[in-house]
């Protein structure tokens, strides 16, 4: 759209694709300076990783807390129109415009007509595991991924849905319409920003860990939900095999990261500093708890990470052993894991047990790269997007009107995921006026 | 790392630095050498360093550092099985394996070689086999069954490469045995080289004689070219890998016999009238697995076998852990418990009846190990090529 007082033209409109932090702050920086904005956001509710993580590094702020107003800014916004449960199908350059084709998947729900009361999914028979809790909990065939959703609409996941009709029979607002078809929009725009984040490694590839073969080997993101107090197990830590106390847990740094073996060269920046805050919380949640970070290198390169470092181990007693774990194999009558691993400080070869795995897994670009040959915007080898110039150009693409921010053009952090948001938003604004 | 560094520069002076060391070993044929992080991955992933001196990780960084002297004189280098386990975790792909092979390569130049090694690369040398036996016994496995020989002006198509251990040593004959009844059941057409094949030099490149090694590859090359040879199929995952990996020969059309039988299997050409009523469990070769991703096709072989409940051992595919008789290990022995030990008595905790094996190697240790660990007469050590046999 674009937007016109009689036949003057005053500002095109951008169109943001992806709606975690990184899109969030874009949309919301240029709404804020008047322009319309299109926020597309895939999955039924913006919010991305961010909204899944339990606190952040290294201020241990709850990440909920300093999220959830800015995704309720967004949703609210009178400049910012959010396309959630929404996807990018086609974009098209007519002169200095973007014509953009999205589709609307369908909810099975009116959006127009739902008020998030929630009596459908409190009727729904059929439960399915929750994505938002990594697998760990369940939610219903009727859904929204978490309590703070935003917007607040529930989704009919097909997939699960046994047809019974009961939440359509229940609905107030009768906004439950099981025959809902997808729905194309047209939009023109002057600028795009490409905010579609990162996927977690597949910890599953390097089976010498044992994950996906020994249940308590979890992830990184997976501890995030169990350290949540809105999370599967309301912020008690318990391992997935017996759901005992874990007494003693270990992390395992580098996983899909810095790591030819993977294909990722790179180091995804993130990770030790996670486990180390993972670590801290969860010496506050199980204070008697023995924990272990087995690492490669610590880097610890921002602001205030040294010293959150050094307080994990001064402060928390957490034990960090340099050395690269070479296999990870269970003892079938505990399901306690036995860590091989050397350390490179003594030469000592360790067989170290531990209650409770975490495997660090790190970044790596979304699989699907259909969005980036749409624009068409170049990828690297490592698979995410590649800005103009890294140093001084670091949010413009080749492609002009195209700009990227956050973890799609390379893994980062909160903080500098929301500094190259504004940054995107700022130099997008440039290409709505005329 | 700092203090292992701190005590090494203490201990030695620093003029017996050898500061070319790093590359002598380079040029071996360990050209990563210098990339090396010092994460440690090698050394615990090691099933040897796990229970011994070596520690992969502390050779590479003595050899970075320059320290020739210490590096050459360590024992413990002779224990790698080249397994590839270290090569498959090395997150900076300096694949420390060859960096041991690179090693052992400079010590053999310099002669430093344990007299059982020598023996086995002595024997190599003059009767083209480690045991050091004639080489008119070559074919003796063979007597009385009605085997091919290649011959001049004829061409061969299929070349059986019987291989040093399935032709001399009395258990691993019965191998070759079972797979010429195999092969003969399926109807396929085949001749061996008889006393003209030499060592494959698998294992004589894993000890470091890359010399002799070329010499090896020449002549069985040769021998290829002379009898017209299109197609090979061995009985030892090693000799499978040196031909495939090692011969510098591209369009080798070379298979290991499990790959070959599961062909014959899928094709119908191979079909098993009688039933095998057993657990069995399987032990995964390194040389088959590990180097060269052939993990389906043994399955594949149990599974079609009638009667046959198999299980998988708890480390097994990808996970699997070296039966300690590659890389020149059947000729350095080890004292203390032998990996394959460990996998004999989880293979009888799981109820298994028989262990089956795909390679002469881990049919001798595994055998061994079963005597060892007195469980004779509990458990039965088969290469897949004798279950076959057996439900023919």
């Amino acid at each position: 759209m674009i937007i016109r007082r009689g036949e003057t033209l005053l500002a095109k409109a951008a169109l943001v694709i992806g709606g975690g932090i990184a899109g969030i702050q874009s949309a919301l920086d240029l709404a804020d300076q008047g322009f319309k904005v299109y926020l597309v956001e895939k999955n039924p509710s913006i919010g991305g990783k961010m909204a899944q993580l339990d606190k952040t590094f290294p201020t241990l702020d709850c990440a909920a807390c300093i999220m959830t107003p800015k995704m309720v800014d967004a949703g609210r916004h009178p400049n910012i129109e959010l396309l959630a449960y929404s996807e990018v199908h086609d974009v098209k350059r007519d002169g200095d415009v973007f014509k953009v084709n999205i589709v609307r998947k369908p909810r099975y729900v009116d959006e127009t007509k739902c008020t998030g009361c929630g009596v459908c999914a409190q009727h729904c028979p059929v439960e399915a595991p929750n994505e938002f809790d990594e697998m760990l909990g369940l939610r219903k065939a009727i859904y929204v991924p978490f309590p703070q959703a935003v917007p607040l609409i529930y989704t009919i996941d097909k997939e699960s849905c046994i047809d019974c009709g009961l939440c359509e029979k229940v609905c107030q607002t009768k906004a439950v319409d099981r025959q809902q078809q997808p729905r194309e929009v047209e939009v023109e725009v002057g600028a795009i920003i490409v905010s579609t984040g990162f996927d977690l490694f597949d910890a599953r590839e390097k089976e010498e860990y044992g994950y996906g073969i020994y249940p308590n080997v979890i992830t990184g993101l997976t501890l995030e939900r169990l350290l949540s107090a809105s999370g599967p197990t309301g912020g008690h830590i318990v391992r997935p095999s017996d759901g005992k106390i874990p007494r003693s847990v270990s992390f395992v740094q580098c996983v899909g990261s810095r790591d030819e073996r993977s294909g990722n060269l790179y180091c995804s920046r993130v990770c030790c500093m996670y486990a180390t805050k993972e670590a801290i919380l969860l010496k506050e949640h199980v204070p008697e708890i023995d924990e272990t970070i087995f690492y490669m290198d610590i880097r610890a390169y921002g602001k205030g990470f040294e010293e959150f470092y050094q307080r994990a181990k001064q402060e928390f007693g957490i034990n960090y052993i340099r050395g690269r774990v070479a296999e990870i194999t269970e003892d079938p009558r505990t399901q306690n894991l036995l860590l091989i691993v050397e350390n490179t400080e003594t030469g000592e070869i360790l067989e170290h047990e531990a209650d409770m795995v975490v495997l660090s897994t790190g970044f790596v670009a979304p699989r699907d790269e259909g969005l980036a040959k749409m624009l068409p915007v170049p990828v690297g080898d490592d698979g995410f997007l590649v800005a103009s110039n890294l140093k001084t150009d670091p949010v413009t693409t080749e492609i002009e009107g195209v700009f990227i921010a956050g973890t799609v053009e390379g893994p980062k952090d909160i903080p500098d995921t929301v500094i190259q948001a504004s940054a995107a938003a700022m130099k997008a604004s440039s290409f709505l006026i005329d | 790392m700092r203090g292992d560094l701190a005590r090494d520069l203490e201990v030695r002076e620093v003029q017996n630095l050898d500061l070319g060391f790093a590359e002598a070993v380079a040029k071996a044929g360990a050209e990563k050498v210098n990339l090396c992080i010092q994460c440690g991955a090698c050394s615990a992933s090691c099933p040897v360093g796990t229970r011994s001196a070596l520690r992969t990780r502390q050779v590479i960084r003595r050899v970075q550092l320059g320290f020739r002297n210490e590096v050459l004189s360590h024992k413990s280098l002779w224990l790698c099985t080249t397994c590839s386990t270290c090569t498959q975790r090395c997150p900076r792909d300096v694949n420390p394996m060859e960096t041991l092979i690179s090693v052992r390569s400079l010590l053999v130049e310099e002669g430093y070689v344990p007299p059982t090694v020598r023996d086995a690369l002595e024997g190599v040398f003059k009767y083209g086999n480690p045991w050091g036996i004639s080489r008119s016994k070559r074919s003796d496995w063979a007597k009385d069954l009605k085997v091919k020989f290649v011959s001049e002006g004829e061409k061969t198509g299929l070349l059986y490469f019987v291989g040093c251990a399935a032709s001399y040593d009395p258990r691993a004959q019965k191998v070759a045995r079972a797979l010429v009844t195999n092969l003969h059941a399926s109807g396929t057409d085949f001749a061996v080289l008889g006393e003209k094949e030499s060592c494959c030099g698998n294992e004589i490149y894993a000890l470091g004689e890359k010399g002799l090694f070329g010499v090896l590859a020449e002549e069985n090359l040769s021998l290829l070219d002379r009898y017209g040879v299109t197609e090979i199929v061995t009985t030892s995952p090693h000799c499978f890998n040196a031909f495939k990996n090692r011969y510098g020969r591209k369009n080798l059309a070379v298979r290991h016999y499990t790959q070959y039988l599961a062909d014959l299997i899928d094709r119908g050409r191979l079909r098993f009238p009688k039933k095998v009523e057993k657990t069995v469990t399987f032990q995964d070769p390194c040389y088959l697995g590990k180097h060269n991703d052939v993990y389906d096709e043994p399955r594949k072989i149990i599974e079609s076998i009638p009667g046959v409940r198999f299980l998988e051992l708890p480390m097994s595919g990808k996970r699997s852990v070296c039966c300690e008789g590659g890389g020149g290990r059947m000729w350095v022995d080890v004292p203390g418990e032998r990996a394959s030990e460990n996998r004999v008595k989880e293979a009888i905790t799981m109820g298994a009846e028989i262990v089956a094996v795909a390679c002469p190697f881990c049919l001798l240790t595994f055998e061994d190990a079963v005597k060892t660990t007195g469980n004779e007469g509990r458990i039965q050590v088969m290469d897949l090529n004798e279950i076959i046999a057996k439900a023919l």
